[in-house]
């Protein structure tokens, strides 16, 4: 028989199993907010290729023709795309996930089950979305028949890397919002300036050589050159400080955000 | 010697009382604390709490609850109930002593929590058994069960948010019947749903407890408990005040609210006090027990520090079963000229037409343009209806169902096939 034991001013000992018995609930979480998201929409899941590839207009016609930024031989619309998956993807769950336990709280006042599950499955939920976005990359390398590079192999460690930025930034952000709704002005802020902060638009390149490394601290930028780098080949060649910072900081990242979320949400039913 | 499944030791549970609003807790407070203690954080931490007015919801309390007991709790609003609750399905933490617990627990305290209404009924179905614990093998194996308890079947691809609220009760309340825990916390739930359904959930947890697993029921409503417990534990402003048998406390707690009925409301921004309520009955005494057919008279004493012009006043009775019957000035248009000063307010229900059950009276205070409550709808006062049905004429062989029966009796004639008739009112008898 499963035996409990509550004290206080301990952590439970018990968390960790609790999160391995509730498993289940990331993926129905996610799937409540998949399901959601889309009813009563009449263009439905559409919504998850319209949105890219509108953004990938502007953002093309804005640095591309406008602002005659560099392409490095590649077409400017798939350079813009392979650098707003991960941003996206990013930016989402940093909303999503920081909005994730104040949009549950009657859950949270309500019922017990690690209070993790619901900032992680929030980025999960994200991550659905950019899979499915995904399939516009592909349409779109074959429409310009561009071929993905041997150094294509590599993707994985990149999508793992933005999985890990983005869970990170979220535990933070969701964990902060219960305490401070300053957060809900802030973060809208951070998303629409991360846009054009990070290299979305365009290369890291263009970046002047002395400004890379402070440019670099955004971890953001080191996971874009890689998105670039392994689905677009040599053409646009890899900065390995960048990158190097951004594997560091996405580890910092999940740490701090784990042991903050952590000490915070016993007192989550209390203040939210 | 059954063993205990439930060990509560000292549990102590503080909070503070917030001056969040002033931003207190806010980031540019927490900002500034920090800028200006940067190395005393700790110790800036410490300060802030005594600096706060603490208050102990819950304190002191140990107890045990040991395999296949159903332990009712009672007391009134802010005694601590929902607190202990709260604690034992690890809502939140304490602050201080130890709970420990053997075997499965499973915690109600809402139906419907973790419904999305956007959702259909199978949907939530999943949805919510997930959150409440179970697996998705396990919800597939009693999806039927439960769509039978529910009884929506046609509706299951239907968003919830098109149910009625009954349907929405009744599927809710399903999905948590069908955990089957060792441990069963329940919070009012019972408040709402049709009598009939009402039952029916009755029904299941007196299974429950029948085949040898422990509940904790918390409720207001004393037929209830009494209905379903053996043990009862009495809360009073954070600790255990009394705990025995069922019948027993339930008594006291009887008498002891009927003698001091010491609600009292005050909105500042009005300006208006509600200093207490009383009930009386026909001959004007105080009491909190009437007889069938009997006059209640809810007395209402106010303080109006400002005049409030023509304001509507709302005074209703609830039963087991839901509301009974409400008087009503946003209908019946004799709200008073004003309100001013100190000053009195009565409301006489007529020979009440009520059942022997349990019954609270409820008031609310409106504006003269009738949107704005000044006094929000609300438990007042409490009086139970006492008597034998058979000096009314009452004489089924059944009669002993009438506790949970509805509460209400119109008077009313039977005219039968053999031309005879027979006439029924819970009118006092002559005597």
């Amino acid at each position: 028989m499963t035996q409990l034991v509550i004290e206080a001013g301990r952590t439970e000992r018990q968390y960790w199993r609790d999160l391995w018995r509730f498993r289940e609930l990331f993926y129905f979480l996610a799937w409540r907010d998949l399901l959601v998201r889309y009813k009563q929409t009449f263009v439905g899941v559409g919504w998850s290729l319209i949105r890219p590839l509108l953004t990938i207009m502007v953002l093309t016609v804005v640095f591309g023709k406008l602002g005659k930024m560099p392409s490095g031989g590649v077409p400017y619309p798939l350079l813009v795309l392979c650098g707003m998956l991960p941003w996206q993807f990013f930016s989402t769950a940093m909303s999503e996930s920081g909005n994730s336990l104040v949009t549950n709280s009657a859950l949270i006042s309500k019922i017990y089950f690690p209070r993790l599950v619901i900032a992680v499955s929030s980025v999960i939920t994200s991550f659905v979305d950019f899979l499915i976005s995904s399939a516009f990359l592909v349409v779109l390398m074959i429409w310009y028949h561009q071929a993905p590079p041997a150094t294509v192999v590599f993707l994985p460690v990149f999508v793992v890397l933005v999985f890990g930025a983005s869970l990170g930034v979220g535990l933070w952000i969701s964990a902060l919002m219960v305490q401070y709704r300053d957060f809900r002005f802030i973060v809208p802020f951070v998303v629409q300036f991360g846009l054009y902060i990070s290299p979305v638009g365009f290369q890291s390149r263009v970046v002047p050589d002395r400004f890379r490394f402070l440019y670099s601290l955004n971890p953001m930028a080191g996971i874009i050159d890689g998105f670039r780098w392994s689905l677009l080949g040599g053409q646009s060649s890899i900065y390995w400080p960048g990158l190097a910072i951004a594997i560091v900081e996405v580890f910092v990242l999940i740490a701090s955000g784990l042991w903050y979320f952590r000490k915070t949400e016993q007192v989550f039913a209390d203040v939210i | 010697m059954r063993k205990p499944v439930i060990t509560i030791e000292n549990l102590g549970k503080r909070y503070a009382i917030g001056h969040r609003r002033n931003g207190n807790e806010g980031l540019r407070h927490s900002i500034e604390a920090a800028v200006r203690a940067p190395l005393g954080w700790l110790r800036s931490q410490r300060q802030r709490k005594l600096s706060q007015e603490d208050f102990w919801a819950l304190k002191d309390v140990s107890l045990q609850i040991k395999q296949g007991d159903v332990v009712g709790i009672i007391g009134r609003n802010g005694a601590g109930k929902s607190t202990l609750l709260k604690l034992l399905s690890r809502i939140t933490v304490p602050t201080e002593g130890k709970i420990r617990i053997d075997g499965r627990i499973a915690s109600l305290l809402e139906v419907g929590t973790g419904f999305h209404q956007e959702l259909t009924g199978r949907e939530n179905i999943f949805l919510n058994g997930a959150i409440l614990g179970m697996s998705r093998a396990e919800i597939i194996r009693k999806f039927d069960e439960i769509v039978e308890f529910s009884g929506i079947e046609e509706f299951l691809d239907t968003p919830v948010k098109r149910y009625s609220s009954g349907m929405f009760v009744r599927l809710a309340f399903a999905v948590a019947a069908h955990l089957e825990p060792d441990i069963l916390i329940i919070d009012e739930v019972l408040a709402v749903g049709d009598a009939a359904f009402q039952k029916k959930c009755l029904g299941k947890m007196g299974d429950f407890a029948q085949s040898g697993r422990t509940i904790l029921f918390v409720s207001h409503n004393a037929e209830a408990v009494r209905g379903l417990c053996q043990r009862c534990i009495w809360l009073k402003d954070g600790r255990i005040y009394k705990d025995g048998s069922a019948d027993e406390i339930l008594e006291d707690y009887f008498n002891d609210t009927a003698g001091d009925i010491s609600f009292s409301f005050a909105n500042l921004d009005y300006g208006l006090t509600i200093r207490n309520v009383v009930l009386k009955n026909t001959r004007g005494d105080q009491s909190n027990q009437f007889r069938p057919g009997e006059d209640l008279i809810v007395e209402i004493s106010y303080d109006a520090q400002r005049p409030l012009p023509e304001p509507y006043i709302i005074v209703g009775v609830q039963g087991i079963n839901g509301s009974c019957f409400t008087a009503n000035m946003l209908l019946d248009g004799h709200q008073p000229q004003t309100m001013a000063g100190e000053g009195k307010l009565a409301c006489r229900f007529k020979s009440l037409p009520l059942f022997p059950q349990s019954y609270s009276v409820k008031m609310s205070v409106r504006t003269k343009n009738g949107h704005d409550m000044i006094v929000k709808y609300q438990d007042v006062a409490y009086f139970s209806v006492v008597g034998d049905l058979a000096d009314y004429g009452y004489k089924g062989e059944f009669l002993s169902r009438a506790s949970g029966s509805t509460s209400v009796v119109v008077p009313y004639e039977w005219s039968l096939p053999d031309g005879t008739s027979a006439s029924v009112s819970l009118a006092l008898p002559c005597k």
